[in-house]
């Protein structure tokens, strides 16, 4: 190879290189790889996965912005979008999907009612599924328009070239703050099970209250 | 009657239907809001009178709903069951009431006559915990099987009781 | 699968249970296209049982109907069906303006009888689509869904939202129809039949498409009208019941069309169904544009419903009345204390709703009456002896929606 050659004449003389070779930090070589390549996982409940349909036919083409191999197996995938409102019977399978999905993994939340509950403030709708999984990307609007799914893509494909590490540190950062934000409103009357959520069970216990002074 | 009393039941008489019920059940309750005939069912003869129906030619069964009458002005029994009945080779038309009150409210089960009623009477069953003797599969329908409450029931409040934030959290290290 | 010889003199019942096992199918599946579920019971691929499961979208929009006023309420429906929000439009407002009594002006039921079936076209050309893309045609399914563009694009123009309309109000419509909607709309008329054409050249006669569904899940008519079908599922095996036709409301009465039947029972006759209600439908929007007659679009300031104009507001005082009357949170309509059932032909078959009132202007109960509750409750009736394999053709042909299934 060419590279040889200058090196060894000065070291403050700059490498010469054929026009062919680029020269980057391995970190975002593989972000740049990663972001270029997401297979969307469409966790298409409601409304907005029709929406998300008419984001990857043929007028609006996902395809363009490299982001258009759906799987439906969550093995294949690394960025789930989660479509439309999640509620109490569905987010048990919800969150088994995402635990099925391999590192690195991403996940938008599309639509009001997955971000937050929407209009559908009700007994049996959770009210944002970023209380029980990570969420990167929130996309607002009921139901977004194509468009806006398509910019959230291309931010999240900011995103992962801006912060992301080949040694997954910045899923690091996030598990801190996910801590802080890990929900759980009331301990009233629990009529479901209430032993799967180590959160209440200690509540209920009285361990979190009695425990301080 | 819960809400039919203001109305004119002038026009009992000229369905034959209503007729052939009341010639079998004795003198039935019956009202008539904008060109829909209305009829009510005391709850022991709720069967027979649907079944006497379905030889009338109401073949289909449109819906198998219910109302809880907790709020309501006036009301006397807690919850209306609502049969909408139709035909497929005549314009007619029917909605025929059949009331239950707490505690065990039960009503029987029109499985038998219509294959259309199981799912619509498990769904009533689910949200208004009305119990349909004779019914098959009486399981919950839409809510998951831990649920304990009737969520369509009045007493039951909107928001729930704190059941949709029942759930473990994942967080990053979790997955 | 080893069968040993003393197993083939065990009871027949006995033997087969030995070698049946159990699939979960869904709820996240992408031939479910939405959140349905099955519990399949197998013998090697074909179905011995299936429990369909449901509830994985529930919520609760009976109990939010009792909270909303029946103005509010109407974006709730859109989120119903969603591949056809403005038939549920229609749907609901045609059931509170019978609980309330009120007649609609002739242009506003033209409107409503316009944008009807437009979204009947396009939930038809989902379903449809969504058959041919389940049974391998990828091709058939970005014509329909192109098509579906134009449609969208029709109703941004005509009330500004491209999906999920809130089009209808009590006593009328939020817009009125410009002439450029108009005239988008005959340009779709123009244009679709040739893609409608395009669409039946490419799956009417296609060996692989007809193969897998001719002959699969028949429903027979006695079945069917046992069962609750409604829409053209019934109409498929037979059953002659269209509501358009046999209990006209809105335009409908005014209006030439046939109503599309089959004998089959099929899915290959429901697909059929779908395609012909198509140009049916065509038919009676051209006709509707035809006669579309002028005038206003909301019912009188007599009526008490409809928000007044800005131009009577500033300019009449029994429109400033009316307007402040409306728009205060204790006056609002007169709601009788009253229960009634209206119901349309959806595009899914009939879509109804039983209100209650007490006076308020919010429904004390709001029923609906969804056609794919009972549309998927004859699942295992269709499927049982059928292949796994052609469960995704069955599904899509009900045309289940889970949101209306669920609510």
């Amino acid at each position: 190879m060419a590279l040889t050659q200058p090196m060894a004449s000065s070291g403050a003389q700059q490498l010469e290189l054929p026009e062919n070779v680029v020269v980057s930090r391995l970190d975002e070589l593989a972000n740049w790889c990663r972001k270029n390549s997401l297979w969307p996982m469409p966790f298409a409940t409601a409304c907005c996965g029709i929406e998300l349909m008419a984001t990857g036919a043929a007028k609006h083409d996902l395809a363009r912005f490299g982001a258009e191999v759906f799987r439906f197996s969550p093995r294949q995938c690394d960025l789930m979008i989660v479509a439309g409102r999640v509620v109490m019977k569905m987010l048990p399978v919800l969150q088994r999907i995402w635990q099925q999905m391999h590192e690195p993994k991403w996940c938008i939340s599309m639509g009001a009612c997955a971000s937050t509950g929407g209009v559908f403030d009700t007994y049996a709708v959770v009210q944002g599924i970023d209380r029980f999984i990570p969420v990167d990307m929130y996309v607002p609007g009921c139901p977004p328009r194509p468009e806006q799914l398509i910019q959230a893509i291309i931010d999240l494909q900011d995103k992962i070239q801006r912060e992301g590490t080949i040694t997954g540190r910045e899923f690091n950062t996030r598990q801190r703050q996910d801590r802080k934000r890990a929900l759980v409103e009331s301990p009233l009357p629990l009529t479901l099970d209430a032993s799967r959520n180590p959160n209440i069970q200690r509540q209920l216990s009285g361990s979190v209250t009695t425990a301080r002074p | 009657m819960n809400s039919f009393s203001d109305a004119p039941s002038d026009s009992a008489t000229t369905c034959p239907h209503l007729v052939a019920l009341e010639q079998a059940f004795g003198s039935l309750e019956s009202s008539l809001f904008r060109g829909q005939q209305r009829v009510v069912v005391p709850a022991a003869n709720s069967f027979a009178a649907l079944g006497l129906l379905k030889d009338r030619g109401f073949d289909l069964l449109v819906d198998v709903s219910c109302v809880d009458y907790l709020e309501y002005r006036g009301a006397k029994h807690r919850y209306g069951l609502v049969y909408l009945l139709a035909s497929t080779t005549s314009p007619d038309r029917l909605t025929v009431r059949v009331f239950a009150d707490d505690p065990e409210p039960t009503v029987a089960s029109v499985v038998p006559l219509w294959e259309a009623a199981n799912w619509l009477e498990r769904e009533v069953w689910d949200l208004f915990g009305i119990h349909f003797t004779g019914h098959p599969d009486l399981r919950r329908l839409v809510m998951p099987e831990a649920f304990t409450a009737h969520p369509l029931r009045k007493d039951y409040p909107l928001q729930g009781r704190g059941e949709r934030h029942n759930f473990p959290v994942i967080t990053r290290d979790h997955s | 699968m080893s069968i040993a010889p003393a197993e083939f003199d065990a009871p027949p019942e006995r033997r087969s249970e030995d070698y049946l096992w159990t699939l979960n199918f869904g709820p996240q599946h992408p031939a479910t296209h939405t959140t349905l579920r099955l519990v399949l019971k197998l013998e090697g691929e074909r179905v011995v049982d299936a429990m369909p499961e449901m509830g994985y979208l529930h919520s609760g929009f009976e109990k939010i109907g009792e909270h909303l006023t029946f103005n509010q309420y109407v974006t709730v429906t859109d989120r119903m069906n969603y591949i056809s929000p403005m038939a549920n439009n229609v749907a609901w407002h045609h059931a509170v303006e019978k609980l309330l009594g009120i007649e609609l002006t002739p242009r506003c039921t033209f409107i409503r009888t316009i944008i009807a079936e437009l979204a009947r076209i396009s939930d038809h050309l989902l379903c449809n689509g969504a058959v041919g893309l389940d049974t391998g045609a990828f091709t058939f399914f970005l014509y329909a869904f192109y098509q579906r563009e134009v449609i969208y694009d029709i109703f941004e123009t005509l009330c500004g939202a491209r999906f999920t309309n809130s089009y209808t109000r009590v006593g009328g419509v939020s817009q009125d129809m410009t002439p450029l909607v108009i005239e988008k709309i005959r340009s779709f008329l123009k244009t679709f039949p040739k893609t409608l054409d395009d669409m039946e050249r490419l799956l009417n006669r296609n060996r692989i498409f007809v193969d897998r569904t001719k002959g699969v899940g028949v429903l027979t008519k006695a079945e069917a009208i046992n069962r609750g079908a409604t829409g053209p599922v019934a109409r498929a095996s037979g059953v002659t019941r269209d509501l358009r036709r046999d209990e006209p409301y809105l335009a409908y009465a005014d209006l030439d069309f046939q109503v599309c039947c089959a004998s089959a029972g099929d899915c290959y006759a429901r697909y059929l169904v779908r395609m012909q209600e198509m140009r049916e439908s065509l038919k009676i929007v051209e006709q509707a544009l035809e006669k579309l007659p002028g005038g206003p679009i909301n019912v009188g300031i007599d009526q008490r419903t409809a928000l007044p104009t800005k131009k009577q507001v500033y300019s009449t005082i029994e429109g400033t009345i009316s307007h402040f009357e409306l728009s205060m949170s204790n006056r609002g309509f007169e709601v009788p204390c009253e229960e009634s059932y209206a119901a349309i032909e959806a595009p899914n078959g009939e879509l109804g709703f039983y209100i209650v009132g007490d006076g308020e202007d919010a429904a004390y109960r709001a029923r609906c009456r969804p056609p794919s509750v009972l549309h998927f409750a004859m699942f295992p009736h269709l499927i049982r002896g059928h292949t796994l394999s052609d469960i995704v053709a069955v599904l899509g042909s009900l045309n289940i929606i889970a949101a209306e299934l669920d609510r």
